[in-house]
């Protein structure tokens, strides 16, 4: 029997799964599909928000600012790509100029520090490529980008390296809670534990609901995004937000950790929630949207299009806590944006819960908060390469051209803690597959690694799990 | 740092034929630096017939082509370098590169001769909207599945674009069981050979939709269908058109890009028709010393014209490397007229002693029209064609008795005329 099962390998339960694991608690992180981060957490905006957006007073901006002032020394431990590039929010009219400032004005209560109003002029210096419509701006200068799943996975790394067993391809089907445990049916067999973290994201109502608790409802809102290529990359150097409206904070423009320039999302509330389909309507609105805040956007520089799904509350607000309707659950529920920004805010608040559950866990003797960095060939210098390539001749084979990835960095991904166990996997672990020709040609070669190095055969490798296979029978 | 006098970036049946003419020319040292495993290039997956029939006289397979090649270049003295990737080339030509074997190699080299190929366009630049399943793969990596590994990607097959590989992957499923539904072309036109829509669709019952294109895919994890429309005369999808298709495989054949992310390195000028380096005749790019030849300079329909074009670098880079170059040179550029889309060579040098032939392709279909090629407002030639398609490169040539009449204001047009 597991002390803590966290249900949902996203953000939020891989970030909690690595603060638990400094415990003396035997855990295990649960996940429905073959890999980490596989919902709301792959496909977002990977903003690092200042907080100024949430309800004053409500735990949203708590997590929000504290998460948002985390970030730096969580992605430095963790060895993650962060960027404090600073956010503007324009306005295009002169009710826009009124709404900023009640945008500052929120975000001096929730405690957002350094934002100011700046002027066309000032707006348009620092950003000359912004519509000459604006009229103002609030800059947030703490904002910043991150890549949410290099995170996620980053996170869950170090959890595993601690002890933590991360469990794939584990749906909840039905939950039993008696006096002394909580039982989970899973597609993997049932598994025990005495308390139950409910970080399952869309479905966390439902995951709630089988607990017994119904007080919580999701709503699965779609976003629909375009990256762009890295040759338009500097267009903006800021995240560059509209006002934002009911659904949201609206099309953003922003440059990505990685080079590229993210262009999204819609805000749409659909019924199914794992329909991650892009639509013509959803991507024209994209379109239409985007060159009002940057005219010199064209998505005719799209490498590709994706929708991302986010938990959204009905009272749009964090529910975090030890369930009213079952002791043994602990929600992590309603995790929309700011989520990635909280995610180590939110870690560090279960953290504390589960001290209360278990006062006496101790702490571990050997626990390491970090996680060593992954190689990186091409961020290398020619002379760090050809000493790389010395200790180990596969970081000489280069798989992904357009990306500069060796065979070396995509055996670490399949060999690493809770590693890449298939073709999306290594993708974001590595980027092979990410760039220009989008795996025209590595993709058969990363198939043949992943069958090579699990020792299976090449058409048992799928995309992302399930019965997501590249390759059927083999020829006549 | 190592010493060569010619680096060859690639080595399919461009690289392999510049080095075989520059080492018949009388260069010295020269290697051969090629990512895959073997040399060949992509000819080693096209196992179908059709290639070599101007080269050669006869129909030969890509790897049979590819092999007459390399038999030739392991005869020479030429080195190669198998595995190795090229990481950059600078306009001093010092081209970096790695392998497993070597670790990271720095080469100097006199002159250095780009033939990197082309790849295909993927999905992404299409923005198709709809489900991320697998079972959506473009007609070369499809290609490599089928031909190389030995595995099926798909049953049931729809493919969009009657680029040449699409074309030939209809048939190449269809003869390993596979169900292709249809190929659909955006364009009112093939941008595939003549011969390839007879033999690998019409042959086997394919239909073809003209105008046609996919709007969206479907299915979670493996693709279960998609729709198609047809789409307007501004290639727009028409409401009311669209028709759903069971399918669990989606190949795209929906254009080639030359691979010029060394060529921009280096600081190369680029033509925005052809994305390959602009060129003088001898294929020598807007960097002393540095040639392009192949898929990587323009997208050519037929490999014999690739080898043709080839050994054109493989002279120039010889003659560069061994000073034989000093013949004054006056530079004069080529334009492509109405109908007429680029012109390879951008430029020529009318001081050149040999014919000068201009590839080149056309926009749209034409029927009875002529290919006239005027110099300094005067008609050169104008030729009747029955038929020209975007499909086919088309050839002109430039006597160098012409040439010879000519002065830094002269003018070198082609076009397509009633």
């Amino acid at each position: 029997m597991y002390d803590i099962a966290i249900v949902g390998a996203g953000v939020t339960g891989a970030m909690t799964a690595r603060a638990l694991s400094k415990y003396n608690l035997k855990i295990a992180l649960l996940e429905k599909c073959n890999d980490v981060a596989m919902g709301a957490t792959k496909a977002n905006s990977g903003i690092v928000h200042a907080g100024f957006d949430a309800a004053e007073g409500s735990l949203m901006a708590k997590m929000n600012v504290k998460g948002c002032a985390m970030m730096p020394e969580t992605t430095k431990k963790l060895n993650v790509p962060y960027k404090n590039n600073g956010s503007l929010v324009v306005a295009f009219s002169q009710e826009e100029d009124e709404h900023l400032k009640s945008l500052l004005a929120r975000g001096k209560a929730n405690g957002v520090p350094e934002l100011k109003i700046l002027s066309k002029e000032e707006l348009l210096k620092l950003e000359p490529n912004l519509s000459n419509e604006a009229t103002s701006a609030l800059y947030a200068p703490t904002a910043g980008i991150v890549c949410p799943y290099e995170l996620t996975i980053a996170a869950a790394e170090c959890a595993v390296s601690n002890g933590v067993e991360f469990i794939r391809n584990c749906e909840v089907k039905a939950v039993n809670t008696d006096a002394e445990k909580i039982t989970l049916e899973t597609t993997q067999g049932a598994i025990e534990a005495k308390y139950v973290i409910n970080a399952a994201g869309v479905f966390s109502d439902d995951l709630a609901r089988m607990a017994g608790d119904d007080t919580i409802s999701i709503t699965a809102r779609k976003g629909e995004y375009f990256m762009l290529d890295r040759s338009v990359g500097d267009t903006v150097k800021h995240t560059i937000f509209q006002c934002p409206s009911k659904m949201g904070k609206g099309i953003l423009v922003s440059p990505t950790v990685d080079g590229n320039l993210i262009v999204g999302p819609t805000a749409e509330d659909i019924d199914d929630k794992s329909n991650v389909a892009t639509t013509n309507s959803g991507l024209n609105d994209v379109r239409k949207y985007a060159v009002k805040s940057v005219p010199s956007v064209n998505t005719r520089n799209a490498i590709t299009s994706f929708t991302g799904l986010r938990a959204h509350a009905a009272a749009h607000e964090f529910i975090i806590g030890i369930s009213e309707k079952n002791s043994r659950l602990i929600n992590a529920a309603g995790i929309e944006s700011p989520g990635l920004t909280s995610a180590p805010a939110i870690a560090e608040y279960i953290e504390d819960i589960v001290k209360r559950i278990f006062p006496d866990a101790t702490v571990k003797a050997d626990y390491d908060d970090t996680r060593k960095a992954p190689v990186r060939f091409r961020h290398m210098t020619d002379e760090e390469r050809a000493e790389l390539i010395k200790k180990n001749s596969a970081y000489g084979r280069i798989i992904c051209r357009c990306e500069t990835i060796t065979e070396g960095e995509i055996i670490d991904a399949i060999k690493a803690p809770a590693g890449a166990r298939d073709v999306d996997g290594v993708k974001r672990r590595t980027r092979a597959g990410m760039g220009r020709c989008q795996g025209g040609f590595c993709g058969s070669k990363v198939v043949e690694i992943l069958a090579r190095e699990l020792g299976c055969s090449i058409n048992e490798i799928t995309k992302f799990g399930g019965n997501s296979n590249i390759l059927f029978d083999k020829t006549k | 740092m190592i010493n060569y006098d010619l680096v060859v970036v690639g080595g399919g049946p461009a690289g392999m034929a510049a080095a075989l003419k520059a080492k018949e020319c009388g260069v010295e040292k020269i290697v051969i630096l090629e990512r895959a495993e073997t040399l060949g290039g992509i000819l080693e997956q096209c196992i179908h017939t059709g290639f070599g029939l101007h080269y050669f006289g006869e129909e030969l397979s890509g790897p049979e082509y590819a092999a007459r090649f390399i038999d030739l270049v392991k005869e020479t003295d030429i080195d190669v370098k198998i595995n190795t990737m090229v990481l950059s080339v600078n306009d001093d030509k010092v081209v970096t590169a790695v392998n497993t074997v070597d670790g990271l190699i720095q080469i100097q080299a006199k002159a250095v001769i780009l033939a990197m190929g082309c790849r295909e366009r993927p999905r992404g630049a299409l923005q198709i909207a709809g489900t991320r399943a697998s079972g959506i793969m473009t007609a070369g990596t499809a290609q490599k599945y089928v031909n190389i590994d030995g595995y099926m990607p798909g049953k049931k097959v729809v493919i969009l674009g009657s680029g040449d590989i699409g074309l030939i992957m209809a048939r190449r499923m269809t003869l390993e069981g596979a169900e292709v539904k249809v190929v659909c072309e955006l364009m009112p036109f093939s941008g595939g050979l003549t011969r390839n829509i007879v033999q690998c669709l019409d042959d086997f019952g394919i239909p073809l939709r003209l105008s046609t294109t996919v709007i969206e895919t479907h299915g979670k994890e493996r693709l279960e269908g998609v729709t198609i429309a047809q789409v307007d005369n501004k290639l727009q999808p028409i409401p009311g058109t669209e028709e759903y298709i069971e399918c669990d495989t989606l190949m795209l054949s929906v254009g080639l890009i030359p691979e010029n992310e060394l060529t921009k390195q280096a600081g190369i000028e680029l033509d925005r028709i052809t994305n390959g380096a602009v060129v003088n005749e001898m294929r020598e790019t807007e960097v002393e010393g540095i040639f392009a030849c192949g898929n990587v300079l323009q997208v050519h329909d037929l490999v014999d014209y690739v080898t043709l074009e080839s050994q054109i670098a493989g002279e120039g880079a010889a003659r560069y490397i061994l000073g034989k170059n000093t013949d004054e040179k006056v530079y004069i550029n080529t334009t492509p007229e109405n109908g007429v889309r680029y012109i390879v060579p951008q430029k020529v040098n009318i001081k050149s002693k040999e014919d000068v032939k201009l590839y080149f392709r056309v926009g749209a279909i034409y029927k009875n029209k002529k290919l006239t090629v005027e110099v300094d407002g005067n008609i050169l030639s104008s030729k009747k064609k029955v038929k020209l398609a975007p499909g086919e490169m088309e050839n002109v040539v430039i006597p160098a008795s012409v040439l010879a009449t000519l002065n830094k204001n002269s003018t070198i047009k082609v076009r397509v005329e009633d």
